[in-house]
């Protein structure tokens, strides 16, 4: 008789009758600080935000590590992004939480990238066009008007999981709302020296930015996404944007600064550092603040 | 059947959901039951009013965003630069038969083995060998599995996945055939069906995942060569804390070694497991384990040769108790790994077996007691110390012990009658440098001195390529 098994047939019980019920705080899981910083504007109090990720951590590249396997099991609810960014960790986390409210198509599972309309979305896949993403480019944060329409939903998304406080919900979410639009109208004017500004990047993650400021992309120092650049690239890129200068290189906090630098030095342009994320730099310390401080730095960098 | 008594009791608990007023008086059902009803009307009233307001919600928010997204494009004239990628409008769907194919992919391995012995004589000495699995596989250049996964959700309440391996000789291995619950809830996952045993940190981890090569000797020694495989069930629990901590059982077949498949209608390989893990601050993360199985095997034949030279077939028929100790530490600055990271893994095993050895199955057929006491540990670092490129350094190191047998004790046969039962202490040291192109290739050089074999010492040089293509793999820590 297995003496093993019949102890764990009664522990087994007693542990689980031991769940504490999560009267308090909503646990939320959010996967990148953006998310962590837009759970918190909208649920103030309410909420409980664990950010899976630091600003200095591509976000594509995390393990499904036992800490957020950990913090998965006690959500009552994930934003995630979507548009398969989390696809090598979500799901695994997803799986082995044991926990049926944040599995996809339960009201504890969110994304926000399906929500708005997405750039760059290939018209044909394949794994030698590099790490391309099939649904569009998933790092729409850095569009103010996205994250007006990701924070409307995901209002309604917190007073969907947590009724009680519905009311609080709205009343923080139109609050936020009017802050928003108003910083927004701020942010576009600030910006308007930026438009046609031709700059040079390293991923593709400072799309959504440079579409929504009009900015020109002039080249990316990875030849195509997620592929670190050859010698042979980097000397091309020099000899193309010797003859068509860019204003400067943007760099994200999280970016190696090495190939950005190096090119720096040949085409006498500078490079100028960008949170990306919350937290990314020491100003940007919430949403506000990471709008505020990319404008600055990019505008300082303009004079 | 005695022995599915608890494992049926804990399954259906879980199945009832715990039940805690069990013992409630027939007033207090009722009451209960009302009350129920009262709340399920509340919420599904509630949950109504909110789908109506979300609705309401997104009609307002796409009327808002169509006037701001043309303000917007009006006040910034200049358009953005056109990518480099030919992007262009999001494709038009085309036939649904296909939008629920299960996530394919596909890894393909090879390699080219350069060794000093002969791989056909490879036997971790002092340990009876599983039927297939020991040593480095053939030399020179050499198909190795190709792995074949389909995943998907079943529907709400399962997730199932069929991992396949066609091996080079044309064979195929039904490596992982299970379905797993995502409904259950209460932190706690059913798993069913043919897997990986979670018992150890490497044995669920598919051989492309592998830092090297190939396995630790005390894998092969002790869990044959394949990994520890189940045909059967596996609870796991999951405590509601903020550390990781994992509780799991598994009962199943025996199918694979050290059990044997018999013919009887217990079970005859059962686990228990314990997993718990962490952050060590943004950069460190870490998980250890004490893992238990227990498998049965009969008539768990293997070849050997007399004390005169002749091959002889033994068998084993018994019960083995494994004890496996786990742990993993992985460092990466900020916890980012695409320049640096670095992986510490160790695992430490104690198998005891108890039963009967019989000796000559086919010819003189002696049957005695046998009994052994046996461990073995290994201990891995990966480095990578530039983007795309790793080293790493593994030590193995096992102890056979003098194994109890009683055809010996007993004085009908001497010792060097069990030739590969001699006490021994194999041992091996080996050094891995890889290159990844992207997420989805890797290339892999290994040098190995194996000192397996009692006998002689064999070098072992591999180079491997692993290719993954179709769906993207999972990052499991």
């Amino acid at each position: 008789m297995p003496r093993h098994l019949r102890f764990l047939s009664l522990v087994l019980p007693v542990l689980c009758a031991g769940v504490p019920a999560a009267q308090a705080a909503l646990k939320v899981l959010a996967t990148t600080p953006d998310w962590g910083s837009l759970v918190t504007e909208l649920g103030g109090d309410k909420v409980n935000v664990y950010t899976a990720t630091s600003p200095f951590q591509d976000v594509h590249r995390v393990d499904a590590k036992p800490s957020l396997v950990a913090r998965a099991r006690s959500a009552d609810l994930v934003v995630a992004t979507g548009a398969d960014l989390e696809i090598g960790w979500m799901p695994v986390l997803l799986q082995d939480s044991g926990n049926s409210r944040i599995q996809p198509g339960a009201p504890g599972y969110f994304e926000a990238a399906p929500l708005v309309p997405l750039l760059e979305v290939p018209s044909a896949v394949d794994r030698s066009m590099g790490d391309i993403h099939p649904l569009g480019n998933p790092h729409v944060t850095l569009d103010a008007h996205n994250i007006a329409i990701i924070a409307k939903a995901l209002s309604a998304r917190l007073a969907l999981v947590d009724p009680a406080n519905a009311a609080y919900y709205a009343a923080r979410g139109e609050d936020f709302q009017k802050r928003w639009q108003q910083a927004t109208l701020k942010w576009e004017a600030e910006a308007a020296p930026l438009r046609g500004l031709p700059v040079v990047v390293i991923h593709r993650d400072q799309a959504y930015l440079c579409h929504w400021l009009a900015i020109r992309e002039l080249a990316s120092i990875e030849p195509k996404p997620g592929v670190p650049p050859s010698a042979g690239y980097l000397a091309e890129l020099v000899t193309k944007l010797t003859a068509t200068p860019p204003k400067m290189i943007l760099r994200n906090a999280y970016n190696d600064p090495r190939a950005a630098e190096w090119l720096a030095e040949r085409i006498h342009v500078p490079v100028v550092l960008l949170p990306y994320t919350v937290g990314g730099t020491p100003e940007a310390k919430d949403l506000f603040g990471l709008f505020d401080d990319t404008l600055k730095r990019l505008l300082a960098a303009n004079q | 059947m005695r022995n599915l008594t608890p494992v049926a009791g804990a399954l259906l608990l879980v199945c009832w959901g715990w039940p805690d007023t069990g013992q409630a008086a027939p007033d207090d059902v009722t009451a209960l039951r009302t009350e129920l009803e009262a709340l399920k009307a509340d919420y599904s009233a509630r949950v109504q009013a909110l789908e109506a307001r979300i609705r309401e919600l997104e009609s307002n928010v796409a009327a808002r965003n169509a006037p701001a997204a043309a303000a917007s494009a009006a006040s910034l004239t200049a358009p953005a630069a056109a990518p480099a990628a030919p992007y262009a409008a999001a494709p038009a769907r085309s036939s649904n038969l296909t939008a629920f194919n299960p996530a394919v992919s596909v890894i393909l391995t090879g390699n080219y083995a350069s060794l000093t012995q002969d791989p056909a004589t490879y036997r971790i000495a002092g340990f009876i060998p599983p039927p297939t699995g020991e040593g480095p596989g053939d030399r020179s250049f050499n198909l190795d599995e190709s792995e074949l996964t389909f995943t998907s959700n079943v529907d709400p309440y399962f997730f199932a996945n069929l991992t396949a391996a066609i091996q080079g000789d044309n064979s195929i291995d039904i490596e992982e055939a299970y379905f797993k619950t995502l409904a259950l809830g209460h932190g706690l996952t059913l798993k069913g069906g043919r897997f990986f045993s979670a018992t150890g940190y490497l044995n669920e981890i598919h051989s492309h995942n592998w830092d090297f090569a190939d396995q630790p000797l005390v894998y092969q020694a002790f869990f044959g060569g394949a990994q520890l495989g189940q045909d059967g069930a596996q609870l796991r629990w999951l405590a509601p804390s903020e550390y990781f901590l994992e509780l799991g059982a598994e009962a199943g077949s025996g199918r694979t070694f050290p059990g044997t498949q018999r013919n009887a209608n217990s079970l005859a390989s059962d686990a228990l497991f314990a997993h718990l893990g962490g952050d060590i601050g943004d950069s460190t993360s870490w998980r250890t384990g004490v893992s238990w199985l227990r498998a049965r095997s009969t008539a768990r034949a293997y070849q050997d040769v007399d004390q005169f030279g002749t091959p002889v077939t033994n068998a084993f028929t018994g019960t083995s108790r494994t004890w496996v100790v786990d742990g993993t530490l992985k460092w990466a600055p900020h916890g980012d790994p695409t320049y640096h990271q670095f992986k510490l893994q160790g695992e430490w095993m104690h198998r005891t077996e108890d039963g009967q050895l019989s000796f000559d199955l086919t010819g003189r057929n002696l049957v005695g007691g046998y009994g052994s006491s046996q461990s073995g540990w290994y201990m891995q670092a990966i480095y990578e110390f530039i983007q795309r490129w790793r080293a790493g350094v593994r030590y193995d190191s096992m102890s056979s012990g003098t194994p109890g047998i009683g055809l010996v004790g007993s004085g009908a046969l001497p010792l060097t009658a069990f030739p590969t039962l001699a006490s021994a202490s194999p041992e091996r040291t080996t050094l891995m440098i890889d290159w990844s192109l992207s997420e989805f290739s890797r290339f892999r050089a290994q040098y190995a001195l194996d000192d397996a074999r009692a006998s002689a010492r064999d070098r072992q040089f591999l180079l491997q390529y692993i290719l993954a293509i179709g769906a993207h793999g999972a990052h499991k820590f």
